[in-house]
């Protein structure tokens, strides 16, 4: 598969990088928890952070004038076990020059065409987030309605929403999107959703046409998430300030307090240049590869056994 | 008792939810990339038997019940209640009808069982896998059936109702399966 990837890649003159993995700071998604460790260069201590992807470094390259790259490299997030996840796995993730999200799409399904050519998926889907959330629970992602919501989580056996979720939008859109939409993306195809609501939007761009969305689009076969991709957001003010919002929600929280990567937004602030990237997990795309039923089986030494 | 976070959760783990006591069968860790996670359970009620799926934040603890399985001697049943001793103890438990179920019918006096205890009264009682136990009622056998194709009911000490071969007499005594209901063999006495 490895072997298959860089090909792939070298075909298209995309050239591979290595970033560090010891990193001076971290993402701020509060939904993401990493591993930290100290740096100890006597008489100095420093904490530094396992990354949890190589968004941040690769974005800084791009910036620099390194033209299309990409990185097959480990990440780790901390606190992340179970039958599709290990807190330390492998990556995949690439970035376009010039590319919108749509041509980073037919990109992603010309890599999986070639991967899958002995598993004969069906054809790729493309679905709208909204579309696709519609369908399947007849609410309206965009447009946030408690009432309709909780009646939705009561007729649909997760009465325990209304307490986990409360008022909170976005953790609605998680629960009834892992729980109700995701098992049915992508039966035996690639499936790609796309156009991920605003609070949701991550480190993407919002829509030109459609401030309520976001241009993201997130991979799932047989309805396990592969990899979540972005048309890159350029603006370094607008990154600054999702940084701050999320640092803000960080320590209402009581998460681990981080700071604004300050590199990145020089990066930004210097000129990012029109870019799409996505980053793909590669354990969970062998266990679909071999049709196994668990990261476990694909791992060398799970966490337990690490 | 203690309380259990999210990450602790394993098969077997016996937790109180709505009050009732239950048994986690599987968890499940489920979280999106960039959202939040959540650990999907499946559990039984150990109060009804049914089985349900409940969604938790991950981090999220709930209160562990205090679920404890015992060997111990079945008694006697005085028509409304069923008698149990702890043999080590001698202490005694007593429960009715609805919490022996099925169970019933498979014990005989001085057998011993498994009883479930919460906060330490019986919840429910599991017999054990193979009894032996004399049948009181059954049809004439046929002459040179050896083995029986069909078989025929037969009613044993204990009241309950199992298919035989054609073989077996009234008398005689039998194992059965009680996971199964069926027929294992004869008991040579």
């Amino acid at each position: 598969m490895l072997a298959e990837l860089r090909q792939f890649f070298a075909e298209r003159s995309v050239l591979e990088v290595e970033t560090p993995l010891l990193s001076h700071t971290i993402g701020t998604d509060p939904q993401l928890e990493f591993f930290t460790t100290e740096y100890c260069l006597s008489p100095q201590r420093q904490t530094l952070f396992l990354q949890t992807s190589p968004e941040f470094a690769m974005k800084r390259l791009l910036a620099a004038g390194s033209g299309c790259i990409y990185q097959i490299g480990k990440a780790f997030r901390n606190g992340e076990s179970g039958r599709f996840h290990n807190p330390e796995f492998t990556m995949l993730e690439w970035y376009r020059v010039g590319f919108t999200l749509p041509q980073l799409m037919d990109e992603i399904t010309e890599l999986f065409a070639g991967l899958f050519r002995e598993q004969s998926l069906q054809e790729t889907q493309r679905v709208g987030y909204q579309d696709v959330f519609v369908s399947y629970t007849g609410l309206d992602p965009l447009i946030f309605s408690y009432q309709d919501y909780c009646v939705f989580a009561g007729e649909s056996q997760i009465p325990e929403a209304v307490d986990i979720c409360g008022h909170d939008h976005a953790l609605w859109l998680d629960f009834i999107f892992s729980h109700k939409v995701q098992p049915h993306l992508g039966e035996n195809a690639l499936c790609m959703v796309y156009g991920y609501p605003v609070c949701q939007s991550s480190l993407a761009r919002i829509n030109q046409d459609n401030a309520q969305i976001a241009d993201r689009v997130e991979l799932f076969i047989n309805g396990v998430e592969l990899g979540n991709g972005y048309y890159e957001l350029t603006d370094a003010k607008e990154q600054s300030r999702r940084f701050d919002r999320e640092l803000a929600i960080r320590q209402q929280q009581k998460l681990p307090v981080t700071v604004k990567d300050q590199r990145l937004i020089a990066a930004l602030e210097s000129g990012l240049p029109e870019c799409s990237g996505v980053a793909i997990g590669l354990d969970r795309l062998l266990v679909l590869l071999s049709g196994s039923a668990a990261l476990d089986e694909v791992l060398s030494f799970p966490i337990r056994r690490a | 008792m203690a309380t259990y976070s999210t990450n602790e959760f394993k098969a077997g783990l016996k937790v109180m939810l709505d009050n009732d006591p239950c048994a986690i069968i599987e968890n499940e860790f489920v979280k999106p990339g960039k959202g939040q996670a959540f650990s999907r359970v499946k559990i039984r009620n150990l109060k009804t038997g049914r089985v349900i799926e409940r969604t938790f934040k991950s981090g999220e603890s709930i209160e562990g019940a205090d679920v404890v399985d015992a060997e111990m001697q079945y008694l006697y049943n005085d028509g409304q209640f069923w008698h149990f001793m702890v043999p080590d103890t001698f202490e005694q438990y007593q429960t009715d009808q609805k919490v022996v179920g099925d169970a019933g019918k498979w014990l005989k006096d001085q057998d011993s069982c498994t009883v479930t205890l919460w906060n330490d009264s019986p919840l429910a009682i599991s017999p054990p896998n193979f009894v032996d136990l004399a049948i009181t009622e059954t049809d004439p056998g046929v002459r040179g059936d050896t083995s029986g194709g069909g078989g025929k009911p037969a009613t044993l000490e204990t009241g309950a109702v199992v298919r035989v071969p054609l073989f077996v007499q009234i008398g005689e005594v039998i194992k059965v399966d009680t996971r199964t209901g069926e027929y294992v063999s004869r008991v040579k006495e």
